[in-house]
């Protein structure tokens, strides 16, 4: 019937998929996550939300009072 | 006939059973790999100090719901859109309106800012995804050089130009995603495989390649190849739909913010879940996520009318924001990440610093 081929087609292209993302290669989470730090760290110093930059530096903390328009 | 039924049947049987055996097989490999926790490795790293995070600029001028937003490269022009049906282009500097157009259509779910700055994207209720050109004549109306891209058959969620103004990725309610090309309107690339309605997008860092993630109502977080139109990863740990997905500024993992009130890290090549951002007290959903400069701070919008700010690493929360009025529906750090901007469902958008 059509509807039991759709389900095969359907199941088929799961099952594709599912090869897919079986085959790929993985690391470690204790390496991952030791990727994820060191590029933190590498990147914290130009991070401005993150150090906090002086009025002087960031266009959004001015010095001058806010102007209500 | 009745022995092609039984046929049928047999190789759908079979099928079922291959696809169950490959999802065992698919823990099984992610589970050995699981040799430790993101917050445990990050327990050498120093805790984050007290941060003083402000409302610096207030945007008014939407007449309801701010549903979403754009930085443009220039780190101070925003575009937003809103269920009034109006894209507003702000200097978020001077909080100045620049341009304004309005759309056939209420709830502009989606919207981006073209990479040249010289044009912005939107779309929501039409099923169309539109770019309008921004110029600064004042004799020329800006619906009048209106351009349909791209078309679905159920609402655009979200929408962004790839690295160029030439092509435009958008996400549907009618559940997949696809690639368009802007002068011509044609269909590059569509992907399949959401359960529901895709409700987000993100693309990779340039450097990385040709990929981008997608967030959707059937909880799934889908990695897709851009020139394959192939789903490459899959990760389904959310319990409820997903509103927001943000690549780490590396490009190795991606954040999503969730209705189950988290939000979660994904690492792409441990192929896993690897941090969950939650607390027993925050029980409203996450709408929209966004990493700061250096990937060590999550900033995260909820339907509580909040913005909690995370350590990415270490996995708690660093700071609460307040002041928005309703729920928080969109949040996007700038290009330079010296500020982040949030619209919400009170009809405004706060810039913060």
């Amino acid at each position: 019937t059509m509807s039991t081929t759709n389900n095969v087609a359907q199941a088929r292209k799961l099952v594709e998929q599912l090869r897919i993302e079986a085959g790929i290669e993985r690391i470690k989470v204790s390496k991952a996550s030791s990727e994820l730090m060191s590029y933190c760290e590498q990147h914290a110093r130009s991070d401005p939300l993150l150090v906090g930059v002086p009025a002087s530096e960031n266009p959004f903390k001015d010095k001058k009072p806010c102007i209500i328009l | 006939m009745a022995s092609d039924g039984l046929h049928e049947s047999e190789t759908l049987a079979a099928l079922r059973s291959e696809a169950e055996s490959l999802k065992g097989k698919l823990e099984e490999e992610r589970a050995k790999l699981h040799d430790v926790e993101l917050r445990q490795v990050a327990e050498r790293v120093e805790a984050l100090g007290q941060f003083v995070m402000k409302t610096r600029r207030t945007l008014k001028g939407h007449g309801n719901k701010v549903l979403c937003m754009d930085w443009c490269r220039d780190k101070r022009r925003i575009v937003s859109s809103s269920q009034d049906g109006k894209v507003i282009v702000w200097d978020s500097f001077t909080t100045n309106k620049e341009h304004a157009v309005t759309m056939p259509c209420t709830w502009v779910m989606a919207c981006a800012y073209a990479p040249s700055g010289c044009a912005i994207a939107c779309g929501g209720l039409d099923n169309k995804c539109s770019v309008y050109p921004l110029t600064f004549d004042k004799n020329e109306n800006m619906a009048a050089k209106k351009k349909s891209v791209a078309m679905h058959t159920n609402y655009l969620s979200a929408c962004s130009f790839t690295n160029s103004d030439m092509q435009i990725l958008t996400a549907s309610g009618d559940g997949t995603c696809a690639l368009w090309d802007v002068e011509s309107g044609q269909l590059l690339q569509s992907f399949h495989g959401h359960g529901a309605d895709v409700l987000c997008l993100d693309l990779a860092p340039s450097e990385t390649g040709n990929t981008f993630v997608s967030g959707g109502c059937d909880k799934k977080a889908m990695v897709w190849d851009m020139r394959s139109g192939q789903c490459v990863q899959a990760f389904e740990t959310h319990e409820s739909d997903i509103n927001s997905v943000r690549y780490y500024p590396s490009g190795d993992a991606f954040a999503s913010g969730s209705d189950d009130a988290t939000c979660r890290l994904y690492d792409l090549r441990a192929d896993r879940e690897v941090a969950i951002y939650s607390k027993e007290s925050i029980i409203f959903g996450a709408s929209s996520v966004d990493f700061s400069l250096s990937g060590r701070l999550l900033f995260a919008g909820y339907n509580d009318y909040t913005i909690n700010v995370w350590d990415v690493l270490k996995g708690v929360r660093v700071s609460i924001l307040f002041g928005h009025e309703n729920r928080v529906s969109t949040l996007r750090v700038s290009p330079d990440g010296t500020a982040f901007c949030s619209g919400s469902w009170d009809h405004t958008l706060r810039v913060w610093a």
